[in-house]
């Protein structure tokens, strides 16, 4: 027990850290369920992110009042951009997407509420493991309750073949629109843990690359089921620390590996746990 | 002042332009978004410098990093999208594979130059500057503008009068058409990667002389702004490319002169977002590549 105390007191951050990507790695997860590389995900943990700090540093509210209220401004901005961007297909999206990101990042960069390019500090540690987890755990929960539901289904079959779902009498823009807030919501919830386990936040916590991150964390472990993105997460949070004697070079690694898997395992790292089960 | 914007805005934008025209090229031959070409714009800069610093002049030098750009972007070809055009992948798999080799070739970029900001020689960088009434520029902006709209031209020319240019416009139109008449398809693809690829390298080493900086990450100053290019002009468009090139360029000089350089950027992404909606072909994406 001592070992595990000690261990967890060591390495908090980095677990705390995990359990915020796999998070991130499910808000992006639920538009590709649904067929749509949607890109903008860090522009949401932005605007929760500072939108919660505001309202407990400036406006003394609790945390979760607060959180919440950041995370439901983050599904608004979903359905804000998600409507007229749901029309767009492929890489069109994802650039649509990605330019909400990058004015998101520069408005956070350019405002005075944000602090500017040196954002925010002093912020509370209230984002505990506990929480994190139990988040974790309860979104892991109800996205998996949503691929079995009668909404997954529709999903998965505007993900084949949109046109051929449409004739099925699915109406795709609702369900890609639905995708589309939910990812949000959970890409500022996450958002705001992230910046509540940490002492500061600055625009560079959002720029592109985070959602490059989130999107290879998807994908290596899998886009296949909700396990994929999570087992993605811990690998790919885990392993820039194990390989920190290859200092400038870690990238690499990274990226051997992101290539790996989509050309030899397309399914990702978690059809191999599913693939034994199975047999 | 006026003037002076203008001209500024017109020299970065050749640059915006010549570096876009890579992507178009890809897309409008492969369908493939190729988020690793800045990572080659960057290795451009850097073999240029490498060269220049071994005492190359900087012609052969600049000569040189576009050769290697071009190779890289083979490679590039070969090991992200050969395996996934094998197994007819979704367009989701190419766009992450391309990822994957930026963060391969940044990081080695990374892993020998470092993090830090490196410089060519002041003898190599320095040039006359000209007056002419109110506008001010060096001999090396001018070299930089006419060097990107003769190669602009050039590909154009190529792609309309040569038989390699009406193969990259027959598959760009019909693979399995361009197959049945005989066209290698391979052989078309490594080929646009080559061109594709040297035009953006040849970009990173302008870029990086203009600003007289190479680093690993330069890349990332044109990765997404390529983008805004491309849609503002037309995916798979080149005169497309070009005239969104010059339009981002001039927009954001006159946006630093007359707004407020802080949101800058978030002006390019205005006009890229707003493009999409409005117009998701462009300004001149009707025709595409495949009428060049």
């Amino acid at each position: 027990m001592h070992a595990l105390t000690a261990f967890y007191s060591a390495h908090s951050a980095l677990i705390n850290q995990i359990g915020v990507n796999a998070l991130l790695a499910l808000s992006i997860w639920v538009t590709l369920a649904c067929g749509q590389l949607s890109l903008g995900n860090m522009g949401f943990m932005a605007i929760t992110a500072y939108a919660s700090v505001l309202l407990v540093l400036r406006a003394h509210w609790p945390f979760f009042p607060a959180v919440l209220a950041g995370t439901g401004l983050a599904a608004i901005a979903g359905l804000l951009l998600g409507w007229p961007v749901l029309r767009l297909r492929g890489v069109f999206l994802a650039i649509a997407t990605i330019g909400f990101g990058e004015i998101v990042r520069i408005f956070a960069v350019n405002l005075s509420v944000t602090g500017g390019a040196e954002g925010i500090a002093g912020i509370p540690q209230l984002a505990s493991t506990p929480i994190i987890y139990s988040s974790l755990a309860l979104a892991v929960f109800l996205l998996w309750r949503l691929t079995r539901s009668r909404a997954g289904r529709a999903f998965a079959a505007i993900a084949q073949d949109e046109v051929a779902a449409a004739g099925l009498g699915i109406d795709p823009a609702a369900y890609k629109l639905a995708a589309f807030a939910i990812g949000a919501a959970i890409a500022g919830y996450a958002g705001a843990l992230s910046a509540f386990s940490s002492f500061f936040i600055s625009p560079t916590d959002y720029s592109f690359g985070r959602v490059v991150d989130m999107l290879a964390s998807a994908v290596v472990g899998g886009i296949g089921s909700v396990g994929g993105p999570v087992l993605g997460s811990i690998l790919l949070t885990l392993l820039p620390e194990t390989l920190r004697f290859l200092q400038n070079y870690r990238d690499v690694i990274n990226g051997l590996i992101l290539l790996f898997v989509i050309v030899f395992l397309p399914q990702g790292l978690w059809s191999l746990v599913d693939r034994r089960r199975a047999s | 002042m006026l003037a002076q914007q203008l001209v500024n805005g017109l020299f970065i934008g050749s640059v915006y332009a010549l570096f876009a025209l890579g992507y178009t090229l890809i897309f409008g031959v492969l369908d493939i978004l190729n988020l690793a070409h800045a990572s080659i714009f960057m290795l451009g800069a850097f073999t240029t410098l490498v060269l220049v610093l071994k005492g190359v002049p900087l012609l052969l030098a600049i000569l040189g990093g576009a050769l290697a750009g071009g190779l890289l972007g083979v490679l590039l070809d070969r090991v992200a999208f050969w395996p996934l055009r094998r197994r007819q992948a979704g367009p989701l798999a190419p766009l992450i594979s391309s990822i994957a080799v930026g963060m391969i070739y940044v990081g080695t970029a990374n892993g020998i130059f470092g993090p830090d900001v490196r410089h060519f020689p002041f003898d190599v960088v320095r040039t006359p500057t000209y007056t002419i009434g109110p506008v001010t520029f060096t001999l090396a902006q001018l070299t930089i503008f006419i060097a990107s709209l003769a190669l602009m031209a050039g590909l154009q020319l190529l792609l309309r009068r040569t038989r390699l240019g009406a193969a990259i416009r027959a598959v760009a139109e019909n693979p399995r058409a361009a197959q049945l008449v005989g066209i290698d398809l391979e052989s078309v693809y490594a080929q646009t990667f080559f061109i594709a690829s040297a035009l953006g390298a040849v970009a990173g080493i302008l870029f990086a002389l203009t600003f007289n900086a190479v680093s690993s990450v330069m890349g990332s100053a044109v990765e997404l702004k390529g983008l805004a290019v491309i849609v503002l002009g037309g995916m798979g468009s080149i005169p497309g490319s070009l005239l969104g090139g010059l339009l981002i360029g001039l927009s954001e000089d006159l946006s630093v002169a007359y707004l407020s350089s802080g949101y800058r950027d978030a002006i390019v992404f205005a006009i890229l977002f707003l493009m999409l909606i409005i117009r998701p072909t462009g300004l001149l994406g009707k025709r595409g590549l495949r009428t060049a």
